[in-house]
């Protein structure tokens, strides 16, 4: 039995159901007959054919019974319906239904969910694994609360328990402000508690999709690095796959952590890893892991053409990662690291265009409902591609408005992350600003602005470029930065087909490349592909 | 300044230059980790060959002076899609163009890799040429008047000239280090015979240098052991004059049928000296191999990446490995006093061998990563154990 999500809500995309569906059909391929529960029939995993039986039913303790009790299933994986899935399992375990109806619990034991889930249990496995978590405690009195500084330095974030809002706390960068913020976070918190912790401002933040098997065989699928440092939930922010600014040192120090993590954990399937890194000494952090499939894990599947939630649903029935094969190569194993030659970009979709008067401002807590990703030999015209993708209106780095704001406004647009902030960068650029200032208040690496740089350095070359100029070398330089006909007539003032009729008779088009798992190394037998501006179509 | 990369086959791209202009020629193979271009261009393994990274965006986070795996850069060309001019990493010191500069390296950029890398798989590996001086015509003509890469005994063009000690932490000075081309960092050595004896009595490992990477060296000198490298034509007097508690044989570039000299050596060396232990990686797995009775043969694009998975059938455990190799040890070959213990699940060639009595064992990947997955340093723990004698064998 597989139990789904249930309804999509905002924070959630539709991984879910991509992954759920993807699980039941790796069941039934093993012969394995899978009954499927679900309260959102507006699921592909609710068709007929994806499962031996569908119930659309409430993801209840008392529907899920019935059902079990009528289909009598072997087993249940209830790691692929999210924390819905997951949630619905524990109530039926501890409900004794498990039991009573001799239903075993596949994949990821409950113990390990519950050691990556709960805050304390949490840490205190971190603490077994030596891996390093953001200090953090729980102070009642200024005395306290300094005793911390002095253990573990500045910056702190202060936040005051049981508030209207969060009032009272801050960031605290010298004695002045900690003083400032424990007091008055004191004074506002109802119960008179703060919770002090390391506030990992401008940290890199890098996630990992890793796997594990029965057998103890651990795999890394993907990371990514998010284009916004720490602060911003990883999915509101850009993410580009792999990761970009990372030296193989820091590579495997954070793979290394992560393998760590999941055997420590004992998690048998996908599981995602998110830590901090500083980007001026090898100090890292782990902030989160996932114990399960999860947006992640779909966006790094379609980002190397590796099948996570698949190769989980495998796992769950006892199969080892050298058992399964690959599905994309066929004659390798599902047990290898994928090898990208191509860089992935995505982007959230936020649905700021539906709820106008919301509060644009991107933090901890995830607001988009959406996300597209791109494939491309460039950051630059991945990039490109993602925003034109967004279908916001947008075909390249400038948004409408962005414009018409003063200085003034695009500093304090660039210091506080909105949905725009990526055409705010831009804007800047297109206005003088140095990539050192936009740094500095944005704290996005260097690595990241200077290709949004290199793309409005183009930008301008191109505006206003008389047709007659536009040599077959520029079109070619422009194409491979993911500059589109549209909006090179945008830029250059003539109608699309224009661009596209000399673009032709130069003999410029683009040729697709394989996403293969293997760069190359291997021959493909069910790739997909991507648009590129190469010289050899595959 | 515009360069091309042609191939044997006659296959050629047109790219742009980087590094210095010029020409240069090599066997051309690809390489698929997507980090580590740094320790894969100081990699002495890749001598002779001109490396192409699959990995499209190359030079992110710079070059720095802790990350080489010898003093130099040792491939023979670099090809890549995109070099990147501006990096972004708190330990970078120098560009990757600027870097293959300084040490005269011909590069180029901006090509189709991954149509050059489905030929280099579909057709497997050939030689090849990266100029910016000649045409097409004038680069085959002279491709072929090469001698083959598998003649070269590029181990002996690599290896250190005279021995030496190593010493960790020591910051690489490169620059000052021209004089006679050996590490400077490392020691000079004084003869055995006036060798201060080391403070710590953990082991004395004598590493083989077929082109060792730093990484080996350092990966044994955190287990305890003292290191002494020796060139690889040291002959077993000279090898056993220094007392040694293990013998490394370290990875290298070329076919080790070039090497017969060094496989003899190490043949009269465990006549001499049954009980001593043996580790070797890389090459020095090829030399074992071949010492032991076994063959080797040549791969068709061979293994180069740090993904490849390979099952240690002692255990039945599977480890993801870091590779680069063109030659592999032909299973069927082994007298049977020689174990397989370890196979590439991608191929079923062999990753690993051990001799049923003796001391001796060896990997065909590499347990030193650097780059690449750090899964498989236990074996360095193995050897050192073995070395300092807590453990019998097997």
């Amino acid at each position: 039995m597989v139990i789904g999500s249930g309804p999509i809500v905002i924070g959630q995309a539709a991984e879910f159901d991509y992954a759920g569906t993807q699980a039941c059909q790796a069941l039934r391929e093993e012969g394995v007959s899978v009954v499927l529960v679900n309260s959102n029939p507006a699921t592909i995993m609710t068709d007929v054919e994806t499962a031996d039986a569908v119930y659309i039913e409430p993801l209840t303790v008392s529907f899920v019974e019935q059902v079990i009790a009528k289909e009598r299933p072997d087993g249940l994986l209830p790691s692929l319906g999210g924390q819905t899935g997951l949630n619905m399992a524990y109530r039926l375990a501890e409900a004794g239904i498990l039991d009573k109806y001799n239903v075993e619990l596949l994949g990821t034991p409950l113990e390990s969910i519950k050691k990556a889930e709960d805050r304390d249990l949490f840490k205190e496995t971190m603490k077994r694994l030596n891996q390093p978590v953001p200090e953090s405690a729980i102070v009642v009195s200024m005395e306290e609360a300094k005793a911390f500084r002095d253990q573990i330095g500045y910056p702190l974030i202060i936040r005051p328990a049981y508030t209207l809002g969060g009032t009272g706390g801050g960031i605290a960068y010298n004695d002045k402000q900690l003083e400032q913020f424990v007091r008055s976070g004191l004074d506002r918190s109802l119960i008179h508690q703060i919770l002090l912790e390391r506030y990992l401002n401008g940290w890199k933040e890098v996630e990992y999709e890793v796997m594990r098997d029965g057998n103890d065989t651990c795999i890394t699928i993907c990371n990514m690095e998010n284009f916004d440092p720490m602060g911003v939930h990883t999915g509101d922010s850009i993410v580009v796959a792999p990761s970009q600014t990372l030296s193989d040192k820091e590579y495997q120090m954070l793979r290394s952590a992560s393998l760590e993590i999941i055997r420590g954990l004992g998690i048998e399937g996908g599981c995602n890893v998110q830590l901090a890194l500083d980007p001026k000494s090898p100090q890292y952090y782990v902030i989160e892991v996932n114990p399960r499939v999860s947006r992640s894990s779909a966006l790094a599947s379609k980002a190397t053409g590796y099948p996570i939630a698949r190769v989980s649903a495998k796992i769950a029935i006892g199969f080892h990662l050298d058992e399964i094969p690959n599905a994309v190569t066929q004659k390798t194993l599902a047990c290898f690291e994928p090898a990208l030659d191509y860089c992935v970009v995505k982007i959230p979709r936020w649905p700021f265009d539906k709820f106008t008067t919301s509060d644009r401002r991107v933090t901890t807590q995830m607001k988009a409902t959406g996300e597209v990703m791109s494939i491309d030999r460039s950051f630059e015209s991945a990039l490109m591609k993602a925003l034109r993708s967004l279908e916001i209106g947008v075909y390249g780095l400038r948004s409408k408005g962005v414009g018409l704001l003063t200085e003034m406004e695009i500093e304090e647009k660039l210091r506080v992350p909105t949905d725009e902030r990526i055409f705010i960068i831009a804007e800047a650029f297109r206005r003088g600003m140095m990539i050192e200032e936009v740094h500095d208040l944005t704290k996005v690496d260097c690595w990241f602005l200077q290709k949004i740089w290199h793309l409005i350095e183009m930008e301008q070359q191109l505006r206003n470029k008389p047709l007659d100029e536009f040599t077959p070398d520029l079109m070619r330089k422009a194409k491979k930065l993911g500059f589109n006909d549209h909006h090179l007539g945008e830029l250059i003032g003539v109608k699309e087909p224009e661009i596209r009729a000399r673009r032709k008779a130069m003999g410029i088009a683009p040729v697709y490349k394989m996403v293969d798992t293997c760069a190359g190394e291997f021959e493909a037998q069910t790739p997909y592909y991507y648009s590129c501006y190469e010289t050899e179509s595959e | 300044m515009k360069a091309l990369l042609i191939l044997s086959d006659g296959t050629f791209f047109e790219g742009t230059n980087i590094g210095v202009a010029g020409t240069t020629t090599g066997e051309v193979v690809f390489n698929t980790s997507m980090t580590g271009y740094q320790e894969i261009l100081t990699d002495p393994s890749y001598a002779g060959q001109i490396v192409a990274l699959t990995y499209p965006l190359i030079g992110n986070y710079g070059i720095n002076d802790d990350d080489n795996e010898s003093i130099n850069p040792q491939v023979a060309g670099f090809i890549v899609k995109e070099m990147c001019e501006n990096p972004s990493n708190y330990r970078s010191d120098a560009a990757g163009d600027d870097y293959l500069k300084q040490y005269n390296i011909v590069g180029i950029q901006g090509i189709d890799v991954r149509a050059l890398v489905k030929n280099l798989r579909d057709h497997g590996v050939m030689l090849g040429m990266v100029t910016t001086e000649h045409t097409v015509e004038e680069g085959l003509a002279i491709l072929h008047n090469l001698p083959d890469y598998d003649s070269g005994a590029y181990a002996r063009q690599v290896t250190t000239p005279r021995p030496y000690q190593w010493q960790q932490g020591e910051a690489l000075k490169v620059q000052e280090n021209k004089a006679d081309n050996a590490p400077l960092h490392h020691t000079a050595t004084a003869p055995p015979d006036q060798w201060e004896m080391p403070l710590e009595a953990g082991g004395r490992v004598v590493v083989l240098d077929y082109g060792t990477k730093f990484n080996i060296l350092r990966s044994l000198r955190d287990r305890g052991l003292e290191v002494i490298v020796l060139p690889c034509t040291a002959t077993p007097e000279e090898i056993l004059q220094w007392q040694p508690d293990g013998i490394l044989l370290s990875n290298g570039p070329g076919d080790p049928k070039a090497l017969d000299e060094e496989v003899k050596n190490i043949q009269s060396l465990q006549q001499q000296n049954p009980n001593l232990p043996m580790f070797g990686i890389c090459l020095g797995h090829q030399i074992l191999g071949r010492a032991m009775g076994g063959e080797t043969f040549k791969l068709k694009f061979g293994h180069r990446g740090a993904n490849h998975p390979v099952k240690d059938l002692t255990t039945g455990k599977v480890h993801i490995t870091t590779q680069n190799h063109g030659y592999a040890v032909q299973a069927d070959s082994l007298p049977d006093d020689v174990e397989v213990t370890h196979l590439n699940l991608n191929d079923n060639t062999v990753e690993g061998l051990r001799h049923r009595e003796k001391p001796v064992f060896s990997v065909q990947y590499h347990p030193e990563a650097s780059p690449g997955p750090k899964d498989n340093a236990y074996l360095f723990d193995r050897f050192a154990d073995l070395v300092k004698k807590k453990t019998e064998y097997p």
